[in-house]
């Protein structure tokens, strides 16, 4: 009997301890996935936000339209440009920094662990506003330290291509902090007996670099991809706040399209259609990377 | 062997060469924003650049003031920082909830809560407008507070953390006849200062950033953030870097000291979540 009353008072606690929490997820994580599921499937804008009887349900009209919209087309295009390119560039940069911090633990170094991880938590607007000055062709730090090295000046924000790569740089620069600090955790976690087995055994530094410490990181370079590639599909603070998606759309990508779509054109039943679509490249995306994971380890 | 020991003496010096190298490259951005903070309208857009200004002045973060709104902006970015920290102690709490009782569909509902984690930003951001707006909360603090209250990363690691633990401890409180809330306040949040501590500088940093959720709810300046308010300076004097500048490192002044002071708990943080 007592514990009976013991364990419903444990359920009621539990509940109440987990409740305000839950309940906030619930309302603005789950039941949106639902109405945006739903809202796809419509043609929902202004008029029917005004007035629920315009609604109309119109089933997969959104999505075959966004696999004939050329601004789509080109959304997804600039978007696999960015991570092919910006994830490998965090990975290897975040790692080489890590192992270059790893080297010792004087005050220089955590000084520099702070100046490596600054970027990462900067406001973003503040990002922009400092790099638009930086990349101004005529005025721009960039252009002037370039012209002391007799180099043209670059178009950095004003050419398709070269926006897209300019824009990278600066993802990169604000991506390497937080991977940089879990690679440097994993380092901090491998035994000191591993190296001085290696040592003993005659292997030299890049032999101890490829063959004992890089694959004893592997689920922290794991964890990295999956969540910097989970992150760079979703690229979009970037473009919206430095080119708006332009040179001619030269930047656009498939979140910056939803959020034109969704919040300056109002086509919110459109833009849930792109985001599904969007959902769905992530899932698919994180699930072969753990398929492949699995087999690696197989071996 | 002589080679070796040269090399091994060398190896450190000239790492941390790298390290300076390096470290001053991603330092650029800090430092030419500093230093245009204090230079004149006028001499910002000299060539060649002045690295350090000749004719350094305050003008341009008091215009900040007094020109623009930027003391409204502070207020709401520090109304939005207070109530992230009672959403830090809605998660604190959801993590004990999940950590240290039993109850039926627990281990599902934690399930639940880590798939949210997965959603893009994307998916829900039209759908929780559309529920906001319904609701008759957007253009309302409230809109723009509420939904970023819950954040399930937060929540897994106060369980994580809380799961170590021992329940003997809160048994032991509960005999001597402490209630539940007795013993959250004053048992289980001292013992988990550390995660405390790692959390709270994240949600700091997280609230005094906010800015797209802000742009879509508010429509009012009286409503803007910092960060909105400064993508609406770098519009209104695009040409004006000075001041652009002051903007940018009032924002990120806060943030460099505060970070300053406790990244040694950040680096902590992530060692202790496992994540490695």
């Amino acid at each position: 009997m007592r514990s009976i009353i013991k364990n419903a008072n444990q359920a009621k606690h539990g509940l109440m301890f987990i409740a305000p929490a839950v309940l906030i997820l619930v309302v603005f994580s789950i039941i949106p996935i639902l109405i945006a599921f739903f809202i796809s499937f419509t043609d929902l804008n202004l008029k029917g936000l005004a007035d629920w009887s315009n609604i109309q349900f119109i089933g997969f009209e959104n999505y075959v339209d966004l696999f004939s919209d050329e601004l789509f087309h080109k959304s997804i295009f600039n978007t696999v440009f960015y991570v092919l390119i910006g994830v490998p560039l965090v990975i290897i940069f975040s790692l080489g920094i890590a192992l270059l911090l790893n080297y010792g633990t004087s005050k220089l170094f955590t000084f520099f662990r702070a100046v490596y991880y600054m970027p990462s938590i900067t406001n973003i607007i503040a990002v922009a506003v400092v790099w638009g000055y930086l990349y101004n062709t005529e005025y721009g730090l960039f252009n002037y330290l370039l012209s002391l090295l007799s180099v043209e000046k670059i178009p950095w924000l004003t050419d398709p291509t070269i926006a897209k790569l300019s824009l990278i740089i600066l993802a990169v620069w604000k991506g390497i902090g937080i991977n940089m600090i879990i690679f440097l955790a994993a380092l901090q976690g491998i035994p000191k007996s591993y190296y001085e087995a290696a040592r003993i055994d005659g292997a030299n530094r890049i032999q101890v670099l490829f063959n004992v410490t890089i694959p004893l990181l592997r689920y922290a370079t794991f964890f990295v991809t999956v969540t910097t590639l989970i992150g760079w599909m979703q690229f979009f603070e970037e473009p919206f706040v430095m080119t708006d998606g332009g040179p001619l759309d030269g930047t656009i990508s498939i979140a910056l399209f939803i959020y034109k779509n969704g919040f300056q054109f109002s086509q919110f039943g459109y833009a849930a259609a792109g985001s599904f679509i969007l959902f769905l490249i992530i899932i698919i995306t994180t699930l072969v990377q753990f398929k492949l994971r699995k087999s690696d380890t197989e071996y | 062997m002589e080679s070796r020991s040269f090399l091994q003496k060398i190896e450190k010096p000239v790492v941390a060469l790298f390290l300076i190298a390096g470290g001053v490259l991603v330092s650029i951005p800090f430092l030419w924003m500093i230093s245009s903070s204090f230079k004149q309208e006028s001499d910002v857009l000299n060539i060649p650049p002045q690295l350090i200004p000749s004719h350094p002045t305050f003008d341009n973060y008091i215009n900040l003031f007094l020109s623009l709104n930027f003391g409204v902006y502070l207020k709401n970015t520090l109304i939005i920082v207070f109530f992230s920290f009672i959403g830090l102690l809605l998660n604190a709490m959801a993590g004990y909830g999940f950590a240290k009782f039993k109850f039926k569909g627990k281990e599902k509902l934690f399930y639940i809560v880590l798939a949210t984690m997965m959603i893009p930003a994307q998916v829900t951001m039209i759908p929780v407008y559309l529920l906001l707006n319904e609701m008759g909360l957007t253009n309302t603090m409230a809109g723009i507070i509420l939904p970023g209250l819950a954040v399930a990363f937060s929540i897994f690691l106060f369980r994580q953390f809380m799961t170590t633990i021992p329940t003997d401890l809160i048994e032991a409180a509960r005999l001597d006849g402490a209630g539940e809330f007795y013993i959250f306040f004053k048992l289980i949040i001292p013992i988990a200062k550390p995660i405390f501590a790692v959390q709270g500088i994240l949600t700091f940093i997280g609230a005094w950033n906010s800015f797209l959720w802000p742009l879509i709810i508010a429509n009012d300046e009286s409503l803007y953030t910092l960060s909105v308010g400064l993508s609406l300076l770098q519009g209104q004097y695009a040409n004006n870097y000075a001041l652009q500048m002051a903007g940018a490192a009032f924002m990120v002044v806060p943030i460099v000291i505060i970070f300053a002071f406790f990244q040694k708990y950040i680096v902590e943080g992530f060692t202790m979540s496992g994540l490695k």
